[in-house]
């Protein structure tokens, strides 16, 4: 009871203790029927002296899409670092994929988290192609896939084009193409529509499913609340650092 | 193994695209040679001075110019590439070792070209057995990388990067100098580079020990 009640309240920490005693045993693909893939609690982050996150709570459950609306600046992406493990939170808890954010599990777990930000993260001299294939060799993955994943998301006539010479639309398409090489379990999505053509938007949705049919969950964050209601099971807006329903 | 796979290919994606960029090889070591040039024409018309001063002159442009090879623009990560790079699982440490690997490739192409060029211009009296100061010479080179590659990325996306990181550098970098231009002196009266070796490889080995050691919180500190 206190295990079911420890969810309810917010606390997580006794459910985490329960499923996962050792504290840094990370659990894997598809372990998350009783326990959210990722939830914070009473997060609070400041950049500078500046308070972005002020207490704010969010459970993802597993097979969720959950859509983070609110205008410019509110701290959306800051969300999206912290979900990604990549900013440990100044007060607050926290777990992301069985792992406490901060700990030295959070890094285990990165590879299972993918992310596609507002800026695609290719490198100017080195061709689409180049750039998945490299991306897939640091993840231990095969980089011949490049090419073929590239002709999935539509990319295909300009593999060898550098990323350089190529339009914001084909970069963010390459950069989806990354997230359907890499397969992660929670994905992050910022301003996920933006630049993007009707035949990309569907590109998204594949990578939404694929992420859900696994046992896994989306996070997208927009400033544009209309349209993420269409992509996301349900919709929190950020106000102030915080979220509210 | 997979640490040093990454290794590989983060200095394989910095080559790659400093082979398509050309920094290096169009501006810097133009830049490099004209500076090494610009030397003999200051000192006037003393042939003895110009002789003496020529290696003495090379290192002081390599350590100049090393700073231009380490902050290369294609070799520089914005934060949506240390963010993937993060989340792809890619040690901090690979990714340091990697890129100074790619610098010490470059600055080693940079010396491989002036070396030549101070011979024509300057007409040092090379002492016999002088190959074996490459010997320090390219330790220093490795250690110039090292260095240079932990301040570019010290100062990664301060506006103060290329004011500041040279200031990091050059007190790090005078055991390198030191060890590769008095090997040189060494062969010229009979003794013996080992000294010098020691004292650049020793060199190299803390900056390797200094990397390792702030790699990690350095790049959760740029996430």
């Amino acid at each position: 009871m206190e295990f079911i009640s420890s969810f309810s309240n917010g606390n997580f920490s006794f459910a985490r203790t329960m499923l996962f005693p050792a504290g840094n045993l990370t659990p894997k693909r598809g372990d998350f029927a009783l326990m959210p893939l990722a939830q914070l609690c009473d997060v609070r982050l400041e950049l500078g002296r500046r308070p972005v996150l002020t207490g704010l709570d969010l459970i993802v459950e597993a097979g969720e899409r959950v859509g983070i609306a609110g205008p410019n600046g509110v701290g959306k992406t800051t969300l999206l670092s912290v979900l990604a493990t990549l900013r440990p939170p100044a007060g607050g808890d926290g777990q992301v994929l069985g792992a406490r954010l901060g700990s030295e599990a959070a890094y285990a777990v990165r590879p299972r988290i993918g992310w596609s930000g507002h800026e695609p993260a290719l490198y100017d001299e080195l061709t689409l192609a180049d750039n998945l294939a490299h991306f897939a060799r640091l993840a231990g993955k095969d980089g011949s896939r490049a090419e073929a994943l590239l002709g999935d998301v539509g990319l295909a006539g300009v593999a060898r084009r550098r990323a350089r010479f190529c339009s914001n639309g084909m970069r963010r398409r390459a950069d989806l193409a990354r997230l359907l090489m890499t397969d992660p379990e929670l994905v992050l999505l910022d301003e996920a529509h933006a630049g993007l053509d009707a035949d990309a938007v569907v590109i998204v949705d594949v990578i939404c499913r694929r992420a859900i049919a696994g046992g896994g969950a989306v996070v997208m964050v927009s400033h544009d609340a209309a349209g993420l209601t269409h992509q996301v099971d349900r919709v929190v807006t950020m106000v102030n650092g915080r979220l509210v329903p | 193994m997979r640490f040093w796979s990454q290794v590989r290919e983060v200095a394989r994606r910095d080559l790659l695209a400093e082979q398509r960029a050309g920094e290096v090889v169009s501006i810097v070591i133009p830049f490099g040679a004209v500076a090494l040039m610009a030397f003999p024409l200051a000192l006037g018309i003393d042939s003895a001075v110009i002789s003496r001063v020529g290696p003495a002159v090379f290192w002081v442009v390599t350590l100049l110019f090393t700073m231009q090879i380490a902050l290369r623009n294609s070799a520089s990560d914005r934060p949506a590439h240390r963010a993937v790079l993060a989340l792809l699982g890619v040690d901090p440490l690979a990714r340091l070792l990697g890129r100074s690997l790619a610098s010490a490739v470059l600055i080693g192409i940079f010396m491989a070209v002036l070396f030549p060029l101070m011979v024509l211009f300057y007409t040092p009296d090379l002492p016999r057995g002088w190959p074996a100061a490459l010997i320090p010479a390219a330790l220093s080179g490795i250690g110039l990388a090292e260095v240079a590659t932990l301040a570019a990325e010290l100062t990664a996306g301060l506006r103060t990067r290329s004011t500041l990181a040279p200031l990091i550098v050059a007190p790090l970098a005078i055991p390198l100098l030191i060890g590769a231009s008095q090997a040189m002196e060494s062969l010229a009266v009979g003794g013996s580079i080992l000294p010098w070796v020691v004292l650049v490889t020793a060199t190299d080995l803390a900056l390797a020990v200094i990397s390792a050691l702030i790699a990690r919180p350095l790049e959760e500190a740029s996430l």
